[in-house]
């Protein structure tokens, strides 16, 4: 490839349709949006500018890709048209560079070998892996510098900006995306201020879609993603992908967030619908990008074979009239089979080398279900065996309220409800709809119907979402008592 | 390098009961943190211990009252200005800054020279 991105390098003639060119460009946005603002970040040490000269790049595109064609590869021309928007900005405006930069750390992260990436996304900085960039002692020529109080300001701007000048005509763009997720979801923010920053800074929605997604007032949204913005460049979290040491850590909160992202779509908190497709597939599609760039990571490969895996069910979780469907009663016929086989694939991979992670066991315990003929049919001694290691793996009330669940089948419904009544002992699943409606289920094969209702009352209490609701409603109906 | 403050907030009770015992050992893991803020490649620039609150005098407007400026559970019991690389340079320091009654809480220092 040569460095003339910008001039055209189009696959398509003069005559570009207007529908053409937006399609395409709307694709871009949701295929480069993340590694475009990346690279931008960097040059612009600054994640509002950043942003800015990303959103004026796409912008540029409508017009240029209209009267130029569209380019072969999308992402470079954004990228470098960002970057230099960037980099004319910082140059106009010298009070850019004297604001708090962000803090970035010179060397690549570990793994960057995404084909799908723009610009052949290998990066100049591969020859610096794998030894530089576990080592933050290195970190001496980022950013501020080790001269406190900097001399040519915090930018430190002679050196890395000259090389940064340069690197925005370079044919090769390093991969910065890991960089970004890993910077959103930096455990010193908040949960919800991770899920946000991700939303806004690795998918490329506005505010207003996230409050939307969230409903939270678009206001509160706004004052959420700014004050985690703030918080990145005062307090100086680096961009940079963590260290061996940390990784593990820093991973778990990223696949948090992106199982977060997926379970508010999964069954949205309120409102008509019971899924939020548009949630679901930004999850489904952050797990894939995290994954093409850390493809060695275990628990990734078990998040995206758990989305997957799980996701294959989603048009047979509701029938005709949008009302709920356990998986009890839902037509396995209709599970996405090819979703089924990518998940049970990576499963595989997730399970081998070493004990399991928590995200791993999940997926194997979707896998289970996805694979048996029937309800009936499913292999529930060895689902609660998975539990089981999923209890030991990640202690939590929610896993605990499962495994009894899965018990139900296995050894009858009372052996359930004794380890049921512990949870509610125990109070951290207070106001957790899932406790009284399983609990309500498991009365109801007891044929104890008074206090089956009483509990699908109680669950009914707990959840805004609308199929839900009427699911409950109608198991009232079904187990009161008749007179 | 960032400068940080490392606020120590501690239950006061703790101490103010507290045998010679105690506060020899809290004495001395505050002079092995010293030595381990050099290993981890970070600098002390200053730090305090400070009286109890019970000492405290606060002034609003021009009214002087006795005591501290909130009253809780955990006061501000001590401090330490460090430099740093990053926040997570920061965070792996403050993690070792002895606080048993209580936490640290570290907030980065204001540029003010308006560079």
């Amino acid at each position: 490839m040569t460095g003339d991105a910008v001039t055209g390098d189009a696959v398509t003639g003069d005559a570009v349709t207007a529908d053409a060119v937006g399609a395409a460009v709307a694709d871009a946005h949701r295929r480069e949006w993340a590694f475009v603002l990346a690279a931008t970040a960097r040059v612009a040490r600054d994640i509002d500018l950043a942003e800015e000269c990303v959103q004026d790049a796409y912008v540029a595109a409508l017009d240029a890709w209209s009267r130029r064609g569209i380019p072969r590869n999308p992402g470079a021309w954004l990228t470098t048209t960002a970057r230099r928007r960037a980099l004319d900005a910082l140059r106009r405006d010298r009070t850019l560079r004297s604001k708090l930069p962000l803090l970035i750390e010179p060397h690549s992260p570990p793994a960057v070998t995404e084909p799908a990436g723009p610009g052949s996304g290998t990066g100049r900085g591969g020859g610096t892996q794998p030894a530089g960039w576990t080592g933050p002692g290195g970190a001496t020529g980022s950013g501020g510098g080790t001269q406190p109080a900097g001399r040519t300001g915090p930018g430190g701007a002679t050196g890395r900006g000259g090389e940064s000048a340069a690197g925005a005509e370079d044919d090769v763009i390093p991969d910065d995306r890991l960089r970004l997720v890993f910077t959103c979801c930096h455990p010193a923010l908040a949960r919800e201020a991770q899920v946000a920053l991700t939303l806004r800074l690795v998918c490329g929605l506005t505010t207003a879609e996230i409050a939307q997604a969230f409903l939270v007032p678009e206001p509160t949204m706004a004052a959420r993603v700014t004050r985690a913005k703030k918080k990145i460049s005062a307090a100086r979290i680096a961009y940079r992908v963590p260290g061996a040491a940390e990784l593990p850590d820093r991973l778990d909160a990223v696949l948090t967030v992106v199982h977060l992202l997926y379970t508010t779509g999964h069954t949205a908190p309120a409102g008509a619908d019971l899924v939020r497709a548009d949630l679901v597939d930004r999850a489904i599609g952050l797990a894939r990008m995290i994954q093409a760039l850390m493809p060695d990571e275990r628990e990734v490969r078990g998040l995206l074979a758990l989305l997957l895996l799980t996701d294959a069910r989603r048009d047979t979780r509701a029938d005709a009239d949008g009302r709920l469907l356990l998986l009890e009663d839902q037509d396995r016929s209709r599970w996405d089979r090819a979703a089924i086989d990518e998940g049970t694939a990576l499963v595989a991979g997730a399970l081998r080398g070493g004990s399991p992670g928590r995200f791993a066991l999940q997926a194997a315990i979707a896998a289970l279900h996805a694979e048996a003929p029937s309800y009936r049919q499913t292999d529930w001694p060895q689902l609660l065996q998975l539990y089981r290691e999923l209890l030991r793996a990640w202690p939590s009330p929610v896993v605990a309220l499962n495994r009894a669940v899965v018990r139900a089948m296995v050894d009858g419904p009372q052996s359930a409800l004794d380890e049921i009544a512990e949870l509610e002992l125990d109070g951290r699943l207070a106001g957790y709809r899932y406790l009284p409606a399983a609990k309500a289920d498991l009365l109801r094969r007891l044929s104890r119907r008074t206090e089956a209702a009483q509990a699908y009352r109680a669950a009914l209490e707990l959840t805004d979402n609308a199929a839900e609701r009427d699911f409950l409603t109608r198991r009232i109906a079904e187990v009161a008592p008749r007179g | 390098m960032t400068q940080y403050v490392i606020l120590i907030y501690e239950n006061e009770r703790s101490y103010a009961d507290a045998s010679p015992q105690v506060w020899q050992t809290a004495m001395e893991a505050h002079g092995r943190f010293a030595g381990q803020v050099g290993e981890k490649g970070g600098k002390i620039l200053g730090g305090e211990a400070l009286q109890p609150t019970a000492t405290a005098t606060s002034i609003r407007g021009d009214v002087v009252t006795d005591g501290p400026f909130a009253e809780t559970k955990e006061a501000l019991g001590g401090f330490y200005l460090i430099e740093a690389r990053d926040l997570d340079h920061a965070l792996e320091i403050a993690k070792l800054c002895p606080a048993p009654y209580g936490g640290v809480e570290v907030r980065p220092v204001m540029d003010t020279s308006g560079g």
